[in-house]
C-alpha cells in the first residue's frame, strides 16, 4: 500500500485498502472558518444531534473575513464564538488566531498518520507532516461533526520524485507551481500526490506546507510527504498526544510515477488566470505591477518573511507599489517582530497586517480595482480572486514578490539583489 | 423527469466564478443565488428558469471548498449540471445537497446553448430533441447512490446514527 492507503485503512479499522474502494473513516480533526463554520452549524442541527462527537476534535479558527470587515461578517463570527462556547470545541479567537493551515500545525493539533478533514480546500496542507488531510465542504463537516467520521473513495497516489538541488531563489513554491503547470488544473483530479526525492528532503518544513497546499490546484485530494527527522523535529516541542507514522511499502501501487529534475528550474510565476498557467520568470516579459501581497496560508510563514525581509532590507518598495505583508500566525508575527524583520518591511515602505486571509480570496486589506495587477505569494489567481473581474492575479514565491515590489515590475530576486 | 435549457460553459469553471467571495459574509442560500455565476456570466440570473441546466467540459467547480456554490446554482433553479468531469470537492458538496450531476462527455460535446434537455435521473438517460439523440451518463458509484436516495448526507447520516442508536440499545 502506498502512504495514503495505510493511512485510510487504518482509520476504516481494515487490513487493506485500494484506490476506488469506500470506506468510513475515523478522523483526528475536523476544521471549519468563519465563511464555512455557518453552513456547517445549520446543517449540524438538522441532523438533531446534540453534541459533536468529541469537543477537543473540532477547532473552528475565524480567519477569512477576520478581523470582522463587515457587520454580516461580524454575524456569521458571532455565530461561530457561541457554537464553540457552547460545545466546548476549540476554538481560536482574534489575537491568538493565525490563517487555519498555518496556525494548526504551530498548535500541533496536526500530527503524522492523522486523518483530518476540513471545509477548506487548503486543508491539504497538512499533508506535509504525514497526515491525510483534504478539504470537503460544510454538510461533510456537519456529519463528521455528529458522527466522528466520514466516508471517502480511497484515491490513487500519483508519486512525484524530485532530483537535483535548488537554485538560490528557487524554492517550495516554484516546484509546487512547476508542477502544477506540468500536470494542469485538473492532472491530479480524485488523485492524492506523494512528495519525494533529494529535493524534497532538503526542503524545510515551511516549504514542504508550501507544496503539500497546493496540491488541491492541480485537483488533489491530498498531497503528503513521508515522515523524516525535519518532521520530527517540528512536532517534537509540539505534540501534546501519541502518533503513528507511516510509510509506503515497497511494492506500493502508484497511479503514476512522474521525475522531474530540478536543479536548473528558474523561479516560477503563474500567470492569469490559472494557477497552471505558469513560465519560468526569464520568459515574463515586461509586467508592471500595483501591488504585491506576501502571506497566506501558503506563503505567510516565518520562513518566507525572512526570505522577503532578506530582500527588501535596505531597498524601497517602487512608490506606485502597495506592498502587502501578512504574517500567518500570532506566532509568526511575533517571531518576525523578535527578528526585525517587521522593522525591514516597515521601513522599505510595505504594511504589516494583522493574520487574515483577506486579500487571498478578494475579502479586505487589498482588494484590487479593474485594470489593477498584482503578484501574490497566495494560492489561487482565477478571474476575480483578489477583487475586480477586471484585475490580474500572478502568483509567485515570496522572493519574487519582494523583488517585484522594489521593482515595481515582475522582478527576479537576481536582478534587485547583488 | 427534469427538463430545462442548457447555460453552456467550458473548462475550469471555477467557485471563484460561480459565487465570488465578496458575497460569503452571508449563509443564506436566496442570498447567494442572487450572485449565482456572477463572475463568468453575470446575465445569468437574468436568464435563468426554473429547471434549467448548466453543461461545462471539464474540471467544473475547481478551487475552494465553499458549499456556497452549489448552494447558490441549486437556489437559482437550476434543476442539473451535466459536464465532462467536476471537481473533487464540488462533487461531494453537490451530492450531499441533493443538486444532481451528471457525467457524461457525448451529451456535452452534441449541446448547443439554448438547447432543451430531458434528464431522466434514475436511469442517466439524456434526451436533445433539439438535435434528435440521447446520451446515457456514467451511473454513480453504489455508495453514493445511497447518499442520493436518502435525500442528501443529512438525512443519510440520520439513518446511520439512528440504526447506530438501535444496535446500542440491543
Amino acid at each position: 500500500m502506498t502512504l495514503v492507503e495505510k493511512i485510510l485503512a487504518a482509520h476504516a479499522g481494515k487490513k487493506r485498502v485500494s484506490p476506488g474502494e469506500f470506506v468510513n473513516v475515523r478522523v483526528d480533526l475536523v476544521l471549519a472558518n468563519d465563511i464555512t463554520a455557518p453552513i456547517a452549524i445549520r446543517e449540524f442541527r438538522r441532523i438533531g444531534v446534540e453534541r459533536v462527537f468529541s469537543p477537543h476534535k473540532v477547532v473552528m479558527v475565524p480567519d477569512h473575513f477576520m478581523p470582522n470587515k463587515d457587520i454580516p461578517s461580524a454575524e456569521q463570527a458571532k455565530l461561530v464564538r457561541q457554537f464553540c462556547s457552547q460545545q466546548g470545541t476549540l476554538y481560536f479567537e482574534v489575537g491568538r488566531m493565525g490563517i487555519e493551515h498555518v496556525l494548526l500545525p504551530e498548535q500541533g493539533l496536526v500530527l503524522p498518520g492523522d486523518v483530518v478533514i476540513g471545509a477548506d480546500s487548503h486543508t491539504c496542507t497538512y499533508g506535509a507532516l504525514g497526515a491525510f488531510a483534504t478539504g470537503m465542504g460544510s454538510t461533510d463537516i456537519a456529519a463528521a461533526m455528529a458522527t466522528g467520521d466520514i466516508w471517502m473513495r480511497v484515491p490513487p497516489t500519483i508519486k512525484l520524485v524530485y532530483h537535483g538541488s535548488l537554485g538560490k531563489w528557487v524554492g517550495g513554491k516554484d516546484l509546487i507551481l512547476y508542477t502544477i503547470g506540468a500536470l494542469g488544473v485538473d492532472g491530479a483530479l480524485y488523485s492524492a500526490m506523494e512528495f519525494g526525492g533529494d529535493a524534497i528532503d532538503a526542503l524545510s518544513m515551511d516549504g514542504r506546507f508550501t507544496m503539500a497546499n497546493m496540491a488541491i490546484e492541480a485537483g488533489a485530494k491530498a498531497g503528503i510527504c513521508r515522515v523524516d527527522n525535519k518532521t520530527l523535529d517540528y512536532i517534537k516541542s509540539r505534540a501534546k498526544r501519541s502518533y503513528n507514522t507511516y510509510e509506503p511499502d515497497e511494492d506500493a501501487q502508484y497511479s503514476k510515477v512522474i521525475e522531474y529534475d530540478v536543479s536548473a528550474i528558474e523561479p516560477q510565476v503563474a500567470l492569469p488566470h490559472l494557477p497552471a498557467n505558469t513560465r519560468p520568470i526569464s520568459q515574463l516579459g515586461k509586467v508592471e505591477i500595483d501591488q504585491a501581497v506576501i502571506g497566506s496560508c501558503t506563503n505567510g510563514r516565518l520562513e518566507d518573511l525572512e526570505v522577503a525581509a532578506g530582500i527588501l532590507a535596505g531597498r524601497m518598495i517602487a512608490p506606485w507599489v502597495r506592498c502587502i505583508i501578512i504574517p500567518g500566525s500570532q506566532q509568526v508575527y511575533l517571531d518576525a517582530l523578535k527578528e526585525g524583520l517587521i522593522e525591514v518591511f516597515i521601513r522599505a515602505g510595505a504594511v504589516v497586517s494583522t493574520p487574515t486571509c483577506g486579500p487571498c480570496l478578494g475579502g479586505h486589506m487589498g482588494v484590487l480595482a479593474a485594470g489593477e495587477r498584482c503578484i501574490s505569494t497566495t494560492n489561487r489567481n482565477f478571474v476575480g480572486r483578489m477583487g475586480s473581474p477586471q484585475s490580474e492575479v500572478y502568483l509567485s514565491s515570496p522572493a519574487v514578490a519582494a523583488a517585484s515590489a522594489i521593482a515595481g515590475i515582475i522582478t527576479s530576486p537576481e536582478e534587485v539583489t547583488d | 423527469m427534469l427538463k430545462g435549457k442548457v447555460h453552456k460553459y467550458g473548462a475550469n469553471v471555477d467557485t471563484d466564478a460561480i459565487i465570488p467571495a465578496r458575497y460569503l459574509n452571508v449563509s443564506e442560500a436566496a442570498e447567494l443565488a442572487k450572485h449565482c455565476m456572477e463572475g463568468i456570466d453575470p446575465e445569468f440570473v437574468k436568464r435563468v428558469q426554473p429547471g434549467d441546466i448548466i453543461m461545462a467540459t471539464t474540471n467544473f467547480g475547481c478551487g475552494s471548498s465553499r458549499e456556497h456554490a452549489p448552494l447558490a446554482i441549486k437556489t437559482s433553479g437550476v434543476s442539473c449540471i451535466i459536464a465532462k468531469s467536476f471537481a473533487r470537492i464540488f462533487f461531494r458538496n453537490a451530492i450531499n445537497i441533493g443538486l444532481p450531476l451528471l457525467e457524461c462527455d457525448e451529451a456535452v460535446d452534441h449541446t448547443e446553448a439554448g438547447d432543451a434537455l430531458e434528464v431522466d435521473l434514475s436511469n442517466g438517460r439524456i434526451k436533445n430533441p433539439t438535435k434528435g439523440k440521447t446520451f446515457t451518463a456514467k451511473p454513480y458509484p453504489d455508495f453514493m447512490a445511497e447518499i442520493i436516495s436518502a435525500g442528501g448526507l443529512i438525512e443519510y447520516t440520520k439513518k446511520r446514527l439512528e440504526s447506530r442508536g438501535a444496535k446500542s440499545e440491543v
